[in-house]
């Protein structure tokens, strides 16, 4: 238990110390999330007014962030897929940053639901009648909670193994790794049916939104540890191999391919058929009675996406330079997507066919960058601590081992 | 300073690398300074909080209330004392007024629908404003429970509908008027997807919320297919002297920032006998209300002769709102001026 409350010390520590990069992007991250924080106190004060959302649009921007970022979760499942069912050991070494991300992106859902209820304060009753199995929420709190509780585990067991100085037991953590991969499919089938299960809003209900759901998570997370990789390699002692680098590649390039063609799929039954149930995609691609907020930012995403692919379906995306430049575009592009231009829309026209636009206030944005920020700052402290611990330079001090020693000794005689 | 260089030094089990060298009188200095300045930003970014209203902030009896169902007699009685206590402090009301927050029970043997004349209802939007006076809903932003759509001739499409149509005089005869509140569903959507189960369905037929209960997530609002119900993304203003003081627990007691509402068929009136405010107000009695299970009752005489629908039947929540028209054709309105001046919308 000592030595675990050492670790967690060391842990701390190792988070304040590094070069001046290190001291000033922390310092920048910092200054963005109080800025956040500064945006949140006066929502908490006024009211959800200080957002662009209405009755009739009423979730916004908070909750198209959450849905792009349980996507992002999905990175950490195709990682370790390929390691450990198909035993593919260009990733092993990499596995870890994967399942980092996830810890950092679901706490960062978890915040951006958190800012988006009107009476945070009330969060417990949530605890006290948990409208379960009825209300899809309750499924997704499990859902996510579950999933951060899962790769806390497994991170921080290999990571106070390497400490430590043992060698992890696979008893203790590859189980878990494999319900976890079980977890992030239904993380993203959960959350997709939060919206596909309500009858009142056709744009969400149908059957392709939890597929498509799935094949933009596999291709937006996978691009973006293969920037973090990059990322790492550069500023760390850490080495990744381009081999990694290049199967995350092949990953992309197949879930962009799958999302692109079910997004095929989804506009032919939408404007083949051309039915009354098409008002909130005419609106999102179209526009509708000469309102178009949105329709500036879903050609783009098409196009990013479909760049995306082509640059991906190319051989020489296996250069880095292009290869990035694909991953940014398929970030970019899925993020708009599978935020925004999945939650508006549906509401747009509302159920009684008025047609009130939404656009995020600063507010709100400010909240948005604050939460953003504040996950990269997560994730920027875990990488710095798991590098230096996986690679054996951070260590439990010595007393502690001649302890344990002398402990099983003792238990042996 | 990182790990990696101080490594080298300490290539056994030794200190932890990367830890801090020994604190020297300057590094300490500066550990202070930064220390000060964090402490100082973080601040000025909870400063916003200084403006908190300490009456928005729950009391801890609020804080630790049950959910409705929970609460025994006694602890409603304690609710109800608290919340009418609070309503005079919120709205500073003199003395003699008095504050009457109850909790009227569903009456056995009734289950409440409503039945709308189309073919009688001349878009005036009286309803909507009675409605909002009488539920204390609040005046800015303002939350109204009923909206009125103009519908086009031969289109029974609401995409068609104009919302915000402002005549000098009612009703068009180019059109027809749909006004839709809140439909009462036999399987309400909105209670399925709460998570929190805030809102729930009554014996009566009523979907009601506890509004000390709602998170504020919103879920409900996503899920109603007839966009019934209304969010207090403000703190809501009512005017003193304009609040209805006649309450009731789960109807139209004043509501906090950042808690859903909803039409509750006036159940503080309608459980005591009266009608709702809506149907009250009507000039041209389009609204009729009342017991199903009573078969003297209008409305069971409605269901069984006239000429009855549902508005989206499609969607599968069995309303407990129809919509009829007569027989013999439309009564014929000479088109009147918009009520007082002020009033319209």
């Amino acid at each position: 238990m000592r030595r675990y409350f050492a670790f967690l010390w060391d842990c701390a520590r190792l988070s304040f110390v590094g070069d001046w990069r290190y001291h000033g992007w922390m310092t920048v991250l910092t200054l963005i999330t109080l800025v956040g924080v500064y945006a949140y106190c006066h929502q908490l004060v006024y009211g959800l007014v200080t957002t662009g959302m209405t009755d009739q649009v009423s979730w916004g921007a908070y909750i198209a962030n959450f849905t792009y970022l349980v996507g992002l979760a999905a990175a950490a499942a195709m990682l370790v897929i390929p390691v450990y069912v198909y035993r593919n050991m260009h990733l092993h070494d990499v596995v870890i940053f994967g399942e980092l991300l996830a810890i950092a992106v679901i706490i960062m859902c978890l915040l951006f639901v958190m800012v988006d209820l009107g009476r945070p304060d009330r969060f417990l009753h949530l605890l006290q009648r948990f409208n379960f199995p009825m209300s899809m929420l309750t499924w997704d709190v499990i859902a996510l909670n579950g999933y951060l509780l899962l790769n806390l585990h497994i991170c921080g067991y290999l990571v106070y193994m390497a400490y430590c100085g043992r060698e992890p037991s696979k008893v203790f953590y590859v189980p878990f790794v494999f319900v976890a991969i079980v977890w992030a499919v239904s993380i993203h089938t959960v959350t997709a049916f939060l919206y596909v299960g309500l009858g009142g809003r056709p744009f969400w209900n149908s059957a392709i939104i939890a597929p498509r759901f799935l094949a933009s998570a596999f291709a937006a997370g996978p691009a973006l540890i293969i920037l973090t990789l990059q990322i790492v390699r550069r500023c760390t002692s850490h080495r990744v191999r381009d081999d990694a680098l290049l199967t995350l590649r092949r990953i992309v390039q197949v879930a962009m391919l799958i999302n692109m063609f079910l997004l095929g799929c989804e506009l032919f039954t939408e404007f083949y058929t051309d039915s009354a149930h098409t008002a909130s995609a005419r609106y999102l691609y179209f526009g509708l009675s000469g309102r178009g907020a949105l329709v500036p930012w879903i050609w783009t995403a098409i196009v990013f996406d479909s760049l995306a692919m082509i640059i991906l379906l190319l051989p020489a995306s296996r250069g880095l330079t292009l290869l990035n430049l694909a991953c940014v575009l398929a970030i970019v592009g899925i993020w708009i997507e599978k935020g925004m231009g999945l939650i508006v829309p549906a509401f747009v026209p509302t159920p009684l066919g008025e047609i009130v636009e939404y656009m995020p206030t600063w507010h709100e944005i400010m909240v948005c960058l604050g939460i953003w920020a504040f996950g990269l700052l997560l994730y920027t402290i875990m990488v710095r601590i798991t590098i230096p611990v996986l690679s054996g330079q951070v260590r439990a001090r010595g007393r502690h081992d001649q302890n344990e020693l002398k402990a099983a000794h003792a238990t042996r005689t | 300073m990182s790990a990696a260089d101080n490594t080298p030094n300490n290539p056994t089990h030794g200190a932890p690398a990367g830890a801090a060298p020994e604190p020297s009188r300057r590094g300490f200095l500066r550990m202070g300074v930064n220390a000060v300045a964090g402490a100082a930003a973080l601040a000025a970014a909870l400063s916003p909080l200084r403006d908190l209203d300490p009456d928005d902030a729950p009391s801890l009896e609020e804080f630790f209330q049950k959910h409705y169902k929970e609460m025994s007699a006694e602890e409603k009685q304690a609710a109800l004392a608290r919340i009418a206590e609070q309503v005079r402090r919120r709205f500073k009301l003199p003395a003699d007024r008095a504050v009457n927050v109850q909790d009227p029970p569903p009456m056995d043997g009734v289950e409440f629908v409503y039945a709308l004349n189309v073919s009688r209802c001349i878009g005036c939007r009286k309803c909507v404003h009675a409605c909002a006076k009488e539920n204390n809903t609040s005046r800015s932003p303002e939350i109204q429970y009923i909206r009125v759509l103009q519908m086009q001739k031969g289109s029974i499409d609401v995409e068609t509908s104009e919302h915000h149509y402002d005549p000098i005089k009612i009703p068009d005869h180019q059109a027809y008027y749909l006004p839709v509140q809140c439909h009462q569903c036999a399987k309400p959507p909105c209670v399925k997807v709460c998570p929190t189960e805030a809102t729930w369905q009554e014996p009566d037929g009523i979907t009601v919320i506890d509004y000390d209960w709602c998170i504020g997530c919103r879920y409900c609002e996503a899920a109603c297919p007839y966009w019934a119900r209304r969010f207090n993304f403000g703190k809501p203003q009512i005017p003193a002297d304009e609040l209805n003081l006649d309450m009731a627990y789960l109807s139209n007691r004043p509501r906090s920032k950042g808690v859903m509402e909803k039409c509750t068929f006036c159940l503080h009136r309608t459980r005591r006998g009266r009608m709702p405010a809506c149907v009250e107000v009507c000039p041209t009695g389009s609204r009729k209300f009342g017991n199903v299970l009573d078969p003297d009752s209008e409305v069971a005489y409605i269901l069984r002769h006239k000429r009855v629908f549902v508005f989206k039947e499609e969607v599968g929540t069995l309303p407990r709102f129809f919509y009829y028209f007569d027989e013999r054709g439309s009564r014929y309105h000479e088109p009147i001026e918009v009520f007082e001046p002020g009033e319209s919308t």
